[in-house]
């Protein structure tokens, strides 16, 4: 990310007394909800990553499951084996905790990656319309009217099962997290390919690029290092509120259980399970999945939010 | 007019073909049609036979063109997982799905409608404060977790509601509804608010705003000089006024009203097309899921269409003709 940022904007951030001082620093500062959501996100990031050793167990690997923990309550100890579970255990004895760190692990990835997927689609077809012009650039947001129209969870819904369908059933498990990478990101890169076009047909119009052009640089060049780099600012608001979006149309999927196979749950996949035993009184199972994903789509939708603001020069 | 409808009808036609291929593609070469009719152990010869039959040996335009033609008569195929006319099996899932959109959708209006008046009217009272809370809870939460959410409530801790399934239903011809018996209503709620929230909090946002800004105008001061009863400025001049973007985006929810019914469906378990899709999915059950897609595609083509020509009969603006910026609408 920070090979894209423009110049100054790099020597700003080399310093940290000027990133504390900067526009973007102080309306973090003055932002209580905002500091909240970001703390939440960064403590969810940070454990998803060192899930496996921050957690009693590997939740995955059956080896390490004892049935006779099945159904311990939180807060208590088994009424069996007397051990003592944070969040309680489901039917399998496996610690809730565990299993949400690993889940929010898996969800994360699916999130960020998508988001790259479609930010990187969507910022380069937006750009070649935008430099463009012409045909190109008919047919391509023809296309993106077309799919606008159509709800995104539907379109990732549609991909995913498509691409499923020509995957050998053999490595269907296999390849489904990153199939449903690939259709959340299609679902959802439309966004970027407006906003980085109009802002581009703007930039177009400037000096700068009339004299880089006018030296001879390259198309490809402009494009990338001159026009992208000025256009960054509503790519990045985007992508962060792009990302409460995957994480949440990933929790569908898997809900629905067509996301990632049961031998890897996500957040969305522990919530599905988890309704099972709802009816049972077994109420933890399902209540801190969704808490958790609740918090952390949320924070991230509040962090979006705050970007937006703090970069719009109007509400400065 | 008529090139504006014509041009619009053209485009229509066109998504509806991309659809047709991305299906047809899907039908055709995902998995081996031939072995999922015959069986692993067939001969060549049976093969061969079989591919003339079903016209497999024939170049592919033909067989797109083929399968346009039998897709518009409403022959889907078979499918693979119930070994019944897949067009059957749809039409027999089908008026639980319009059930369950119509009583949401009707729900979302009706409620998005008065709420949203209300809100406007008494904006600063501890009501509307309310309303506006909820529906900014009803928007960040997830669907299905809303679902589950009401399930929770009155389905497990309170027990007034079933929580899936459609209840007793009665046969009246091809159409199987759930509106006539007791069960049948109740198993409709549950779902109905799930499906409906979003786009109720949505319609409701959107009245409420355009009614604060029709509020605002001269002519409703006008009126109000003039000494008219609040009740025939609010609704007689200020509801009105705002009609005309909630009629549009109403015609684009109920798209997505059926869309998004695919997740209600598994939450509450209705017996709806949604749910036939998600089970097509997971078995890679092609034939429904090509039916589905060409369904869904046509059900939200139909609507933009529509709202489109509305649209242009509404909004007088829309009717100059704009040489060049034609091509950018």
């Amino acid at each position: 990310m920070t090979e894209t940022l423009p110049k100054p904007a790099m020597e700003r951030s080399g310093r940290f007394a000027r990133l504390w001082g900067s526009d973007i620093a102080w309306s973090y500062r003055r932002s209580p909800v905002t500091i909240v959501a970001s703390i939440v996100v960064a403590i969810l990031i940070v454990a998803a990553v060192f899930a496996p050793w921050i957690t009693p167990q590997n939740p995955f690997n059956p080896a390490g499951l004892n049935l006779m923990d099945g159904f311990t309550p939180p807060m208590t100890a088994n009424e069996f084996s007397g051990n003592f579970f944070v969040l309680g255990t489901d039917d399998q004895g496996r610690d809730m905790y565990s299993a949400i760190l690993y889940g929010a692990r898996i969800s994360l990835f699916v999130g960020v990656m998508a988001v790259l997927f479609a930010a990187v689609l969507g910022v380069t077809l937006g750009l070649l319309a935008g430099y463009r012009g012409g045909w190109l650039d008919t047919v391509i947001m023809r296309i993106a009217d077309v799919q606008l129209s159509f709800p995104a969870i539907l379109i990732a819904l549609m991909i995913f099962g498509i691409a499923r369908g020509f995957i050998p059933p053999g490595s269907r498990d296999q390849m489904a997290v990153w199939v449903l990478i690939i259709s959340i990101g299609l679902s959802d890169w439309v966004q970027y390919a407006r906003t980085v076009r109009g802002a581009t047909f703007v930039e177009m119009r400037k000096d700068y690029v009339q004299a880089a052009r006018l030296i001879g640089v390259r198309p490809l060049k402009i494009m990338f290092r001159h026009v992208l780099p000025n256009v960054m600012g509503p790519v990045l608001v985007i992508a962060t509120i792009g990302l409460a979006l995957a994480i949440i149309a990933e929790a569908t999927l898997s809900y629905l259980g067509v996301g990632v196979p049961v031998t890897s749950p996500s957040l969305g996949t522990l919530i599905r399970i988890g309704q099972d035993f709802l009816f049972s009184g077994e109420w933890w199972i399902i209540l801190f999945p969704a808490v958790t994903l609740l918090a952390l789509a949320l924070s991230v939708n509040l962090l979006g939010d705050w970007l937006r603001d703090a970069l719009n020069p109007k509400l400065r | 007019m008529i090139a504006f409808v014509l041009r619009r009808f053209a485009q229509a036609v066109i998504v509806m073909l991309a659809v047709a291929l991305v299906a047809f593609v899907m039908f055709r070469f995902m998995g081996d049609p031939i072995t999922n009719l015959l069986g692993q152990d067939a001969t060549v010869a049976d093969r061969q036979a079989m591919m003339e039959r079903l016209g497999l040996d024939r170049p592919m335009p033909v067989q797109y063109f083929d399968f346009i033609s039998r897709a518009v008569q409403g022959d889907f195929g078979i499918s693979y997982r119930m070994a019944r006319p897949v067009s059957e099996v749809i039409l027999e899932r089908l008026p639980a799905t319009l059930e369950l959109a119509a009583v949401s959708g009707l729900m979302a209006l009706l409620l998005g409608v008065s709420f949203g008046v209300y809100t406007a009217l008494r904006r600063d009272g501890w009501l509307s404060h309310v309303i506006m809370t909820v529906s900014l809870i009803g928007v960040s939460l997830p669907t299905f977790l809303i679902g589950i959410l009401l399930i929770w409530v009155f389905a497990v801790e309170l027990g007034w509601l079933p929580s899936f399934g459609r209840g007793e239903t009665i046969q009246i011809g091809w159409w199987r509804t759930g509106f006539l018996t007791e069960s049948g209503l109740k198993s409709l709620i549950l779902p109905a608010i799930t499906l409906g929230l979003f786009q109720m909090t949505l319609i409701m946002r959107l009245v409420r705003s355009e009614m604060l800004e029709v509020l605002r105008t001269d002519y409703i001061r006008f009126a109000r000089a003039r000494g008219l009863s609040s009740r025939a400025i609010n609704f007689g001049h200020a509801l009105k006024n705002t009609l005309v973007p909630v009629i549009t985006i109403t015609g684009l929810q109920l798209g997505a009203i059926i869309a998004f019914a695919i997740i209600t469906e598994t939450v509450f378990q209705w017996p709806g097309v949604g749910l036939l899709f998600i089970n097509a999915i997971k078995f890679v059950d092609v034939p429904v899921m090509s039916a589905y897609l060409l369904l869904i595609a046509l059900i939200f083509v139909t609507i933009n269409l529509i709202v489109d020509l509305l649209y242009y009969a509404v909004d007088p603006r829309l009717r100059v003709e704009r040489p060049k910026a034609a091509d950018t609408t």
